[in-house]
């Protein structure tokens, strides 16, 4: 029997890691950065915060720990993009290749070995789920009602604007491409110490690059964020009731579902996007370029 | 309120150098309250470089400055507004998606709560006759618009010097009026103004004292109201004056025509072509004026073939282009040289001898069955070097590393040695300093004695006014009915660019 | 402080200087990094360098060479070109899937004739198929302007568990007692792709991958549409107005690059691998991107640095067994490289200038 109220709370579950990344990579896009690193920096977070959840017994200390090594290994990208001006298509590229590899290489010794249970926040749900729902609004407001979340935007916007009016470009965006590697970070914990309760390689299966889709879906809004990682959770969720019901469809065909699903709404977004003049221009201005400034 | 002459800023022997140019060299000049101050100069004079360094963006190699008195060395634009500067720029300084009072917030230290801004924002674009709307944002507004939100972005903070960089390059003559009556307000209040232009009929009509800058010296200071506009040019060109030569040139056949050219706008930022049409005869020169954003770029994206048409819509010498590219297009004749030049009309990165292969494949034979020739593309780069007297080491010469100038004369020489039937450019001469200009202006001159049609497209009614034979303007995406040029007044000329539009005091 | 002062021209120094740079980089990072995992150094970065070629097992690796290097320098051929225009096909390991099942499912259909067309049917069947998924981004970007990036990668799981769908089910070898995986083309002599001349590893990929790095060095450095290519990756409006339309440029490198990679799919399914597996890919489109930026998306530059890279691939092996280093260290080495590279890169766009005071 389906119970529309455990369906939801699979559904907020299944959504939680995209909704860390996909918030992360928001805020990092918003200050002009394009990082196609985020599947790197979620597998980091997945290992980093999976042996330290393991060592310490204790799940949210293996948050913490996952949100650092997001951002420590967020800061490859920056060096690269900030100070040695790469292109950040390639340098997003090479930092999820690596994390990968790095991922694979150190988690050997944590195969096979189970999480430390997580305790149960209220109303039965995780209270990492809580706090991804938390970010929601908390990134909504930072973004449109402060005054750094104003600077932000203004960098994104216009990198020449922003600093010939006085703000550090660097600066803005290196703080946000860490805060993109932190959430990454929690989003991959979440999938090693809250869903599937153990380490495996390559355990975060293209998340990041669904979140990627997913900021474009959102239109470069929070709460059209969390409408994508509800969108994508519940494909996610009826593709795996669907299994379970055991449909005359090989399990193969329907584990595809997330990554088509992705490439539908992408499509339909992009198409609304590129048609309709009046939800056009939601990108930052400056997306994806590097700014150098003669002094 | 301060209304007695005392300098408000001062600049005592400012150098600044980056490798291989001596930006600034020994530059004194001071502002006083009240006063609006031109700073008078060609491209490449430094007048950006020395007002940067006011502005914090840059720092003086030699030489100090002081403010009301005290020292003014501002480490970066937030200090230089602290200390009371302000400044209104040419390019770079407004966020698109952003809405007015977001952008006048980031202009500001420390912005009110965003009600109280708005109040503000409403308030005071009243009170100097700019209105504004504080929610919105700043792609949907005009150029002139845009200049409000600098303007009252600056008037917000009460500044003590205020910096205009070009402020009339974007506006119609009616607009650029208003701006100098609000410029006054501000002066009678004293505040100092720096207005930089190299205008010089607006200088000598609102400009209380000029400083003028060349090669990065001050080469005079002076009253503006005292010398014609022959002498200031002298001045600021050091008597390399040129006259070009309009002689020889007689009317043919209809050479191109355009009928009923019509257009979507191609993005949110762009304008829509509205029945556009046009005849251009062998032998003349057609000008077509407007403020910026008017649908240049579209009409020449719709000649050069980036842009498709409806059939009929443009033909040369009786053949229907419309639905051809670029590529058939200049096989059939028509040229065309973009504004940009960096990345439009050259690939920054590229050769000289690559830019060659840009335009002038076939119509060279730089290319055979899809095969380039690199020796004949060469060979033809040296030519364009030779011929428009492009000052660079040799065709390996990368784009980007060529002054404006010179990459000017190199853009327009590979389409002027391609003998085109047609050439329409764009912004000939925009951000090229006095001998190019000449030289280019030139250039389409004989183009056309030869027989070619030519149509200039420009925001420069001086350039198009020496030029043309028949003058037009798009306003909007339409195209006015051409007229002769000679004979034409510049109120004529700016009611024809589409008077002072959105200005509510010029409604006519 | 040190300042970045943009050259006018790229140094064609530093071009060939950096890519070396960053291999020697990489070299010292990982021994670092394998003294801190508490293995030596020399012997790790010796065994997996040096040893492949020269080592006392080397006559049995060295033909591995090829092998590993034909499908990297296939796949890398075809993206640079669209690399250079700007157009990012990072989906090649889907595009290689897939053209090793369209190629194998014409072998498997005409099982077991035996006839000289069935290998360059299936040749030509697996550029199709991989040339047909490479146009699905190509498509969606030029109708809807979908991110090719996004497209193209999210491709490459549904092209895995295309594999995974077909090795258990429709192409399930009949007589394979139940296993998963399809029959095995090294024993159907009329499909199979042998090595060409023995000892050497050599295979029709090996010539594919020849050919391929020919005829992109004619398109790239003398004919018409590899300038624009090059001009479009650097400045499009420019291209725009020479006359090259965006939309035919995306379909013509995805298209290119994915027959490509699907070619190279093929070649690994009917030689080396043998059969369609679950496992099918096995990152060769993902090291392809690595090998693409290391040869500086020029034609020799990938043919050299896809063959460093299968040394990586054979050297990362043997440290495997000899070493017991763990099997991701090759992958580690291949990011390491890349960063290095990017890093390194900047020396060939700019000075590097001590700002005077």
């Amino acid at each position: 029997m389906i119970d529309p109220l455990s369906i939801f709370l699979l559904l907020l579950s299944a959504s939680t890691p995209i909704l860390f990344a996909a918030l992360g990579e928001l805020v990092a896009e918003r200050a002009g950065i394009l990082n196609l690193g985020v599947e790197g920096m979620m597998i980091a977070g997945a290992l980093a915060g999976f042996a330290a959840a393991y060592a310490t017994g204790n799940p949210f200390l293996g948050f913490l720990v996952a949100a650092l090594a997001g951002a420590a290994i967020s800061l490859l990208y920056t060096v690269l993009t900030q100070l040695f001006l790469a292109n950040q298509v390639a340098s997003g590229l090479a930092l999820t290749l690596f994390g990968l590899g790095l991922a694979a290489m150190f988690g050997k010794p944590f195969e096979g070995v189970k999480a430390p249970p997580m305790p149960i926040g209220p109303l039965g749900i995780n209270w990492i789920v809580w706090l991804g729902l938390a970010m929601v609004p908390a990134i909504w407001w930072f973004m449109n009602r402060t005054r750094r979340g104003l600077i932000l935007r203004a960098v994104g916007e216009n990198h020449d604007a922003a600093h010939a009016l006085g703000y550090d470009v660097r600066a803005t965006r290196a703080a946000a491409i860490a805060f993109g590697g932190a959430m990454a970070g929690v989003g991959g914990a979440f999938i090693s110490i809250a869903t599937v309760l153990q380490w495996t390689e390559g355990m975060t299966a293209g998340a990041g690059w669904i979140a990627l889709a997913i900021v474009v879906f959102s239109n470069w809004t929070a709460f059209g964020v969390l409408a994508g990682a509800w969108l994508f959770g519940g494909v996610t969720v009826l593709q795996l009731r669907l299994q379970a019901a055991g449909v005359n469809v090989p399990v193969q065909l329907l584990s595809m579902a997330p990554y088509l699903a992705t490439i539908i709404v992408l499509v339909m977004i992009s198409a609304r996007q590129k048609y309709s003049r009046k939800a056009g221009g939601a990108a930052p201005g400056s997306l994806g370029n590097n700014f150098h400034a003669l002094r | 309120m301060i209304l007695n002459n005392a300098a408000v800023f001062r600049a005592e022997g400012i150098g600044k150098s980056y490798p291989g140019v001596r930006a600034n060299d020994d530059v004194s000049f001071q502002v006083d309250a009240g006063q609006i101050h031109a700073l008078l100069g060609e491209n490449g004079a430094g007048k950006s470089t020395l007002v940067k360094m006011i502005y914090g963006l840059v720092r003086p190699d030699q030489g100090r400055m002081t403010l009301t008195g005290d020292l003014h060395q501002p480490a970066d634009p937030k200090a230089a507004r602290a200390a009371g500067v302000a400044m209104v720029f040419q390019h770079f300084s407004l966020f698109d998606a952003l809405t007015v009072a977001e952008n006048i917030a980031l202009g500001m230290e420390n912005p009110p709560p965003r009600r109280e801004l708005a109040a503000r924002i409403t308030k005071v674009s009243h009170d100097f006759g700019l209105p504004l709307n504080p929610a919105r944002r700043i792609v949907t507004l005009s150029a002139g618009e845009r200049q409000r939100v600098e303007i009252i972005r600056c008037l917000l903070q009460n500044p003590r010097l205020l910096i205009m960089d070009e402020p009339t390059s974007v506006l119609t003559p009616q607009e650029a009026e208003l701006l100098f009556a609000t410029l006054r307000k501000l002066a009678a209040q004293g505040t100092a103004i720096l207005y930089i232009s190299h205008k010089l009929d607006e200088i000598r009509t609102h400009c209380d004292c000029a400083t003028i800058l060349r090669h990065g010296r001050v080469v005079d200071s002076c009253d503006p109201r005292a010398h014609s506009a022959r002498e200031l040019a002298a001045m600021m060109v050091g008597g390399e004056m040129r006259e070009v030569d309009r002689s020889g040139r007689h009317a043919g056949n209809v050479l191109l025509s355009i009928r009923n050219l019509s257009q979507p706008a191609p993005n949110a930022e762009g304008t829509a072509l509205k029945s556009v049409s046009l005849d251009l005869c062998a032998g003349q020169i057609l000008g077509i004026g407007g403020v910026a954003g008017n649908g240049q770029e579209e009409l020449l994206a719709a000649l050069t073939g980036e842009i498709r048409s409806a059939a009929g819509s443009i033909t040369l010498e009786g053949n229907d282009l419309s639905s051809l590219g670029p590529e058939p297009r200049r096989k059939a004749g028509l040229l065309t040289a973009p504004e940009d030049r960096l990345g439009h009309a050259a690939v920054p990165d590229f050769s000289l001898t690559e830019n060659t292969l840009l335009t002038a494949g076939a119509r060279k034979g730089l290319v055979n069955r899809g095969m380039i020739d690199h020796r004949a593309a060469r060979t033809y780069a040296e030519a364009v070097i030779a011929g428009f007297d492009v000052r660079t080491p040799g065709p390996h010469t990368a784009a980007r590393a060529l002054s404006g100038g010179n990459l000017q004369k190199f853009v327009i020489g590979r389409e002027v040695m391609q003998n085109p039937r047609v050439l329409v450019v764009n912004q000939p001469t925009w951000g090229v300093d006095a001998g190019a200009a000449a030289f280019v202006r030139q250039s389409l001159l004989d183009l056309a004695r030869q027989g070619a049609g030519v149509i200039v497209i420009s925001q420069d009614l001086d350039e198009l006014l020496e030029l043309s034979d028949q003058f037009c303007a798009l306003n909007e995406g339409h195209l006015s009915e051409p007229l002769p040029t000679q004979g034409l007044t510049l109120d004529q000329i700016g009611l024809m660019l589409g008077g002072a539009h959105g200005m509510q005091e010029a409604a006519l | 402080m040190i300042q970045l002062v943009p050259r006018s021209t790229a140094s064609t120094f530093w071009q060939i200087a950096t890519p070396v740079m960053a291999v020697l980089a990489t070299m010292i990072a990982g021994g670092i990094l394998f003294a801190i995992m508490g293995h030596d150094p020399v012997a790790a970065i010796r065994t997996i360098f040096w040893d492949p070629l020269f080592g006392p097992a080397a006559s049995y690796s060295r033909p591995q060479l090829l092998v590993k290097a034909a499908p990297l320098i296939l796949i890398a051929s075809g993206l640079a070109i669209g690399f250079r225009a700007g157009i990012w096909n990072i989906g090649a390991e889907g595009q290689y899937i897939i053209g090793g099942i369209t190629g194998a499912a014409v072998a498997l259909a005409a099982y077991p004739f035996e006839g000289m067309w069935i290998f360059p049917a299936m040749v030509i069947a697996g550029a199709a198929g991989g040339w047909a998924w490479g146009m699905i981004p190509a498509l969606l970007r030029n109708w809807f302007g979908a991110s090719e990036i996004l497209v193209s990668l999210m491709l490459v799981y549904v092209a895995q568990r295309v594999a995974a769908w077909m090795a258990f089910g429709p192409m399930k070898n009949p007589e394979g007692y139940g296993f998963p995986g399809s029959r095995n083309l090294q024993q159907y002599p009329a499909a199979s792709n042998p090595e060409l001349i023995e000892g050497t590893g050599a295979h029709w990929g090996v010539v594919a991958a020849a050919v391929a790095v020919l005829v992109t060095w004619v398109l790239v450095s003398r004919h018409i549409r590899g300038f624009h290519i090059r001009a479009a990756g650097s400045a499009p409006r420019a291209a725009r107005f020479a006359g090259v339309s965006p939309a035919t440029l995306v379909a013509f490198s995805l298209g290119l690059s994915g027959a490509l990679a699907g070619m190279a799919g093929l070649f690994e399914v009917s030689g080396p691998a043998g059969q369609i597996t679950d496992n099918l890919g096995t990152g060769y489109g993902f090291t392809a991107i690595i090998v693409a930026f290391l040869g500086r998306l020029h034609p020799v530059g990938i043919l050299l640095a896809g063959l460093l890279l299968a040394l990586t691939y054979i050297g990362g092996e043997l440290a495997q067994l000899t070493m017991q280093l763990p099997a991701a260290t090759v992958q580690v080495f291949q990011g390491m490289l890349l960063f290095f590279l990017l890093g390194f890169d900047v020396l060939t766009r700019f000075r590097i200038q001590r700002r005077g005071k």
